[in-house]
């Protein structure tokens, strides 16, 4: 059996990758792929924490948030296009109305 | 009984308070009456309280209306004391008091802000009375205080004016300086005897024994000449009166004889159990005050304003009563002051009449020969020029011989403050014969006919212009022929009829000293306090707390002759020795008066060339004199302008402008550009959120990892 540290950072290294994509990307899509790469780093944490511990909880909690997960990729994607709509690009850096 | 003691300060309270809130709208007529009618109700009340104390066998009455603050172990009370030293004080105040409201009824009758002058006037009243009649030093010092207020407005009534501005604000400050003494003298009181009521304070100081505190008493007795210093207008700090003639001059009459000025010495008086258990301060006070009264009377004889003629007397007068006070004959400065209140308010107010009949004008230089023309004030000044001269059998006659025979011979007393008594009487006779024979006689030196005329208000220097806005259409409207000023003329009735009451009084006012009368009347308050009257007083202390309403002390009058008992045979032949040298010391004050009078008709009747010869002669001396020995201009150098550069250098430019100014300026400054930074951050890049959010999360795990380590 693989032990659980070996998930753990495998999940970790997951997550990082999702972080440093989504703070270095400029392009929309790119930054929503690797939230999803984040969540799912997360993801993995639970199943493998429920998988050790032999407990159905964690399970249960991948699946609700995979639901969001879903629902929130729905909205997202619907959001950047009709940010490609109105702006024409996909890059972030050109959508800062929310500056000062 | 109960004597409405209240009812005294606080009628003319509520005169002024009433012409002060709606006078506006009163017409002339309706201020005038209503600061008259209550001047006169305070008047009547304080005849009515008088007679009936006098009428008792009481020596002296108190009434307590309640606590005004209580401060760990000091309370002060509301509290109302008559006896005999209040009584003659409220009597004075009020009757003269009124006497000048009557005359200040025409001679303000010209004048802008009537309403303000007479809520003033009746304020100045109230807090006089409040001096005069409490029961504690604190309630004596909110009249202190209030009487100072008073004066300030008074004097800088004519506001507009800058002279009469600063005039007001001079005596103000000055006050203040005085004032700061007394407080002090406040606080050593309190601190030492836990109280501040009269009784209990002079019951301690009787209990304590004689050598002990002595340090004390004399810091508090000094403390106390310097507030009395301030108020009476005595060296060093006589300064603000002769400047207080910018005020309107019934105001002058009531500062200088009836009111103010005469608070100092009421209160040394009062405090004579202090005063005479510190030798040291005693001394002080006879000094100043001989000093004062030669000093003034030297600036009196080379004036020629003839307000500030009189001005120097009072200070030189005021000088007398401090000398009394100082050998310890509180009750001949008492009697002095009584007699100069007379007096001297009859030669304020002639000379406001003069000044008056003659269009505003107060150089004596220009004046002259005005007997003819105005007989009824020429004879009224005169009365009061020979009371105050010291020529028997006026008025001052009385108090001043009984200050210069006690400067003499009291235990106090030494030869060279009757010495200097009866140089300053001298001089007092000269000038003020003087200013009679410059005034009026020989012939009328001012112009005559139109070159005065449009001096539509009479005022005492040109403040024709001056007036309240509100009023001014008012004082327009009075028509400037009416009183167009030709030649001089008397002044109308309301005037002369106070003068010739006070003429009487100047002439009566010094009878009821004759044999020390007054004296005896005055000897239950000054007589040197006993350990059998601290235990009477204990006593009503304790009746005091179970009825706080009105205590009486009962004071059986055969015990005042416990107080000394003459040794029967050298006694009496001292006494005729004694007296012997008084009949003579008399004699020689009085030839001292007619030689001041033969002096003065010589050199302004007889040989009018001489005086300016002498001047000229003595010239450096006689500029000298005529500047006033230039003390405003030593004291503007040595006092003023440090005080103004240290508060515009290090104060102004340094304290309010460099720190307070500059720490909140610098915060505001310091906020601003931390902003300035910190609006960086909101980039409106999601990155850089995202970045700052990442780090965020990056050191809370870190902070996790680490409280789990350890």
């Amino acid at each position: 059996m693989i032990p659980l540290n070996y998930y753990l950072v495998l999940s970790a290294i997951l997550f990082a990758c999702g972080v440093v994509g989504f703070l270095i990307k400029r392009n929309i899509i790119t930054i929503f792929m690797s939230i999803e790469l984040m969540l799912n780093a997360v993801n993995l944490s639970f199943v493998a924490f429920a998988t050790a511990r032999g407990v159905l909880s964690g399970h249960i909690f991948v699946f609700f948030v995979m639901v969001v997960a879903a629902a929130e990729a729905a909205v997202g994607l619907a959001i950047i296009i009709s940010v490609f709509r109105t702006r024409e690009t996909l890059n972030v850096d050109r959508v800062n109305l929310l500056k000062l | 009984m109960n004597l409405y003691l209240w009812s005294i300060p606080l009628l003319p309270l509520t005169g002024a308070a009433i012409n002060g809130l709606f006078g506006r709208r009163f017409s002339n007529k309706l201020v005038a009456t209503v600061a008259l009618f209550f001047t006169a109700a305070s008047f009547g009340m304080a005849i009515c309280a008088a007679s009936r104390l006098l009428g008792s066998n009481m020596l002296s009455i108190i009434e307590l209306h309640g606590t005004w603050f209580r401060a760990g172990t000091l309370t002060v009370e509301y509290g109302f004391l008559l006896d005999h030293l209040s009584l003659v004080m409220m009597l004075v105040v009020t009757g003269v008091g009124f006497l000048i409201h009557v005359y200040s009824v025409a001679y303000m009758s010209h004048e802008g802000g009537y309403y303000r002058y007479f809520c003033y006037l009746n304020l100045f009243m109230f807090f006089m009375l409040t001096l005069v009649l409490a029961n504690n030093y604190l309630l004596m010092f909110v009249g202190w205080e209030g009487v100072g207020l008073a004066s300030y407005l008074l004097i800088g009534f004519f506001f507009v004016k800058d002279s009469a501005a600063n005039a007001g604000k001079k005596a103000f400050i000055t006050n203040r300086v005085g004032d700061f003494g007394f407080l002090i003298a406040l606080f050593l009181l309190i601190q030492h005897f836990g109280s501040v009521q009269y009784h209990n304070v002079f019951a301690r100081i009787s209990q304590m024994p004689v050598e002990a505190h002595a340090g004390l008493l004399t810091a508090i007795g000094l403390l106390m000449l310097v507030g009395a210093c301030g108020k009476s207008a005595q060296i060093p700090l006589y300064v603000w009166l002769p400047d207080a003639m910018e005020g309107p001059t019934p105001v002058s009459a009531l500062i200088h004889a009836a009111t103010m000025v005469t608070a100092g010495v009421y209160m040394v008086c009062r405090s004579n159990a202090v005063f005479s258990r510190a030798p040291i301060a005693l001394l002080a006070v006879a000094i100043i005050g001989a000093l004062t009264a030669f000093f003034a009377a030297t600036i009196g004889i080379t004036q020629t304003d003839i307000k500030r003629v009189l001005a120097y007397s009072t200070v030189s007068q005021l000088g007398y009563m401090f000398m009394a006070a100082g050998v310890a004959a509180y009750s001949a400065a008492i009697f002095h002051l009584m007699t100069h209140a007379f007096f001297k308010a009859l030669l304020f107010l002639a000379a406001g009449s003069v000044i008056h009949g003659i269009g505003g004008e107060q150089d004596m230089r220009k004046m002259g020969g005005l007997r003819k023309y105005m007989p009824i004030t020429f004879w009224t000044m005169l009365i009061a020029t020979i009371a105050i001269s010291g020529i028997p059998p006026l008025a001052g006659f009385y108090s001043k011989d009984e200050i210069l025979w006690q400067a003499f011979s009291s235990p106090h007393g030494h030869w060279i403050f009757w010495l200097i008594g009866a140089v300053t009487a001298f001089m007092t006779s000269f000038y003020m014969f003087r200013l009679i024979f410059m005034t009026f006689t020989g012939d009328y030196r001012g112009a005559h006919g139109e070159a005065q005329v449009g001096h539509a208000a009479h005022t005492d220097t040109a403040h024709g212009q001056v007036a309240d806005k509100e009023h001014a259409a008012h004082t327009h409207a009075v028509p400037m022929d009416a009183h167009g000023h030709g030649d001089p003329h008397e002044s109308p009735w309301l005037m002369l009829a106070p003068l010739c009451l006070l003429a009487a009084l100047s002439i009566c006012g010094g009878w009821i000293g004759i044999g020390g009368r007054f004296e005896r009347f005055l000897e239950p308050v000054m007589r040197p306090p006993q350990v059998e009257t601290a235990a009477r007083f204990d006593t009503s202390v304790l009746a005091n707390d179970q009825q706080r309403r009105m205590i009486a002390m009962m004071q059986a009058a055969q015990s005042d002759e416990a107080g000394q008992m003459p040794t029967a045979g050298e006694a009496k032949h001292e006494n005729e020795h004694a007296k012997g040298t008084e009949e003579a010391l008399m004699f020689i004050s009085v030839v001292i008066a007619f030689a001041g009078l033969g002096l003065a008709y010589l050199l302004y009747v007889k040989r009018r060339d001489l005086p300016a010869k002498i001047a000229t002669s003595l010239n450096g001396l006689y500029t000298t004199v005529l500047n006033k020995y230039y003390v405003d201009e030593i004291y503007g150098a040595a006092v003023i302008q440090p005080i103004i550069r240290f508060s515009t250098s290090a104060l102004w430019k340094g304290v309010d402008v460099g720190l307070i100014d500059g720490t909140v300026n610098g915060s505001a400054h310091a906020t601003q550009d931390a902003s300035q930074v910190l609006r960086q951050q909101q980039s409106g890049s999601i990155r850089s959120y995202a970045a700052w959010v990442a780090a965020g999360a990056g050191f809370v795990v870190l902070y996790m990892i680490w409280t789990g380590i350890r």
